[in-house]
């Protein structure tokens, strides 16, 4: 006769998860809301960064701003601005939740669509103004 | 914590190719995950073609096609196939449902078949749930009362009945649990969607006296709190339940309790 011992918990595979579950929407927005949330931790070490080159006179500052004129000293203000947005729309749309509305199959996806298409728009905004104002050179 | 890829013994090699059926005019395509324990091999994928003018419309009545046609080997749960006893459920296109409630009609291409995600497997289809069925029991799913006990029925208005719609129907198929990111980086302190779900059913049933206590229970960073509103569970709930918003109603109270 076969031997009808179960095999050992620990001998069991775990069965395939990330691998093979379906991206939708609002995991992919949980996911980026993480990732910007982390990203503001390195934006803020730009901000002290700001605070105590001003405050530490114009060899400094100009270092400051050399970096941050830089093509890539750019792209970074750019996405920690877009990071920022983001992750503070996330935060609104958590707040929604917390007073338990935005949970039906509509209100969920256009959320987080709102959420997406808000924190680029304000984006590209808050830098064509900047632009604007400041002429192209910060 | 969040794991990217399967340890070594997990991940999913390309198995067998099981022959075409000769004669068929319609044919679907089944990719279907296998793990054996009773050899030492990693889990494959296997490939079946099912004869569609030979086999009913759902998922489930194509994995009983190729058990008794092709591999009566292949092992799932399954047993009222009309999505009121929740045990075949998996992971078929991408997303947890009911094999029995899915139609094949609803998949495009090929039909690609897994257990519930991030799970011991036991063999092929068939996940561990001792964890889930743990957590769901620690909730104490019982009426809790101190009041004597009335002399015919605990008494419910309309109303008070209807707050437990939405809640009462889940069928603890696990779909919306094993849908769960944090439940898959945290599944032994998390609750997960499906416990917390009959939590709140407890908890807002008007006849029950503990409600204090079953929200002191879930008072911690991880049983309730590893919630990030993912909403993986409400989208894959095949009885179209919301435990999302079961748990953002329990977050609520807890708020509520305290002001």
């Amino acid at each position: 006769m076969a031997d009808l011992k179960p095999s050992p918990a620990s001998l069991r595979p775990l069965s395939p998860h990330l691998q093979i579950y379906k991206p939708m929407l609002t995991m992919m927005m949980s996911i980026v809301h993480r990732i910007t949330g982390a990203a503001l931790y390195f934006g803020t070490l730009l901000l002290a960064w700001w605070l105590l080159a001003a405050a530490s006179g114009p060899t400094a500052y100009g270092k400051f701003q050399w970096a941050m004129e830089s093509l890539v000293g750019q792209l970074v203000l750019f996405g920690y601005t877009w990071a920022l947005i983001h992750h503070m729309l996330g935060g609104i749309r958590h707040l929604i939740w917390d007073t338990g509305r935005g949970f039906g199959p509509v209100e969920r996806e256009w959320l987080a669509l709102a959420n997406l298409i808000g924190s680029i728009g304000l984006t590209l905004l808050l830098w064509i103004v900047g632009l604007l104002v400041t002429g192209g050179a910060s | 914590m969040v794991e990217i890829t399967l340890p070594k013994n997990s991940r999913v090699t390309e198995g067998k190719t099981w022959p075409h059926n000769p004669g068929a005019k319609r044919e679907r395509e089944f990719r279907i995950y296998r793990w054996n324990p009773d050899d030492s091999e990693n889990p494959r994928v296997d490939t079946y073609f099912v004869d569609l003018d030979d086999c009913g419309p759902m998922v489930l009545d194509a994995l009983i096609w190729i058990k008794s046609k092709i591999d009566p080997t292949l092992t799932f749960r399954r047993s009222c196939r009309e999505g009121v006893c929740g045990s075949c459920s998996m992971n078929i296109d991408g997303t947890n449902t009911l094999a029995c409630t899915r139609g094949m009609n609803e998949i495009k291409g090929d039909v690609r078949i897994y257990p519930l995600p991030h799970m011991p497997v036991i063999k092929d289809l068939v996940p561990d749930l001792t964890t889930f069925y743990a957590q769901y029991a620690s909730i104490e799913p019982w009426l809790k009362t101190e009041t004597p006990e009335p002399q015919k029925e605990w008494k419910q208005s309309k109303e008070d009945r209807e707050k437990l719609d939405g809640l009462y129907e889940c069928i603890l198929c696990a779909c919306c649990t094993t849908s769960c990111p944090s439940y898959w980086w945290n599944g032994d302190r998390y609750m997960g969607p499906a416990a917390l779900l009959q939590a709140q059913r407890w908890i807002v049933d008007s006849r029950d006296e503990k409600t204090g206590e079953r929200l002191d229970f879930l008072e911690d960073p991880f049983r309730l709190y590893r919630c990030h509103t993912i909403m993986n569970c409400s989208k894959a709930c095949p009885k179209g339940l919301n435990p999302a918003k079961a748990i953002a109603e329990i977050k609520k109270k807890m708020v509520e309790r305290q002001v």
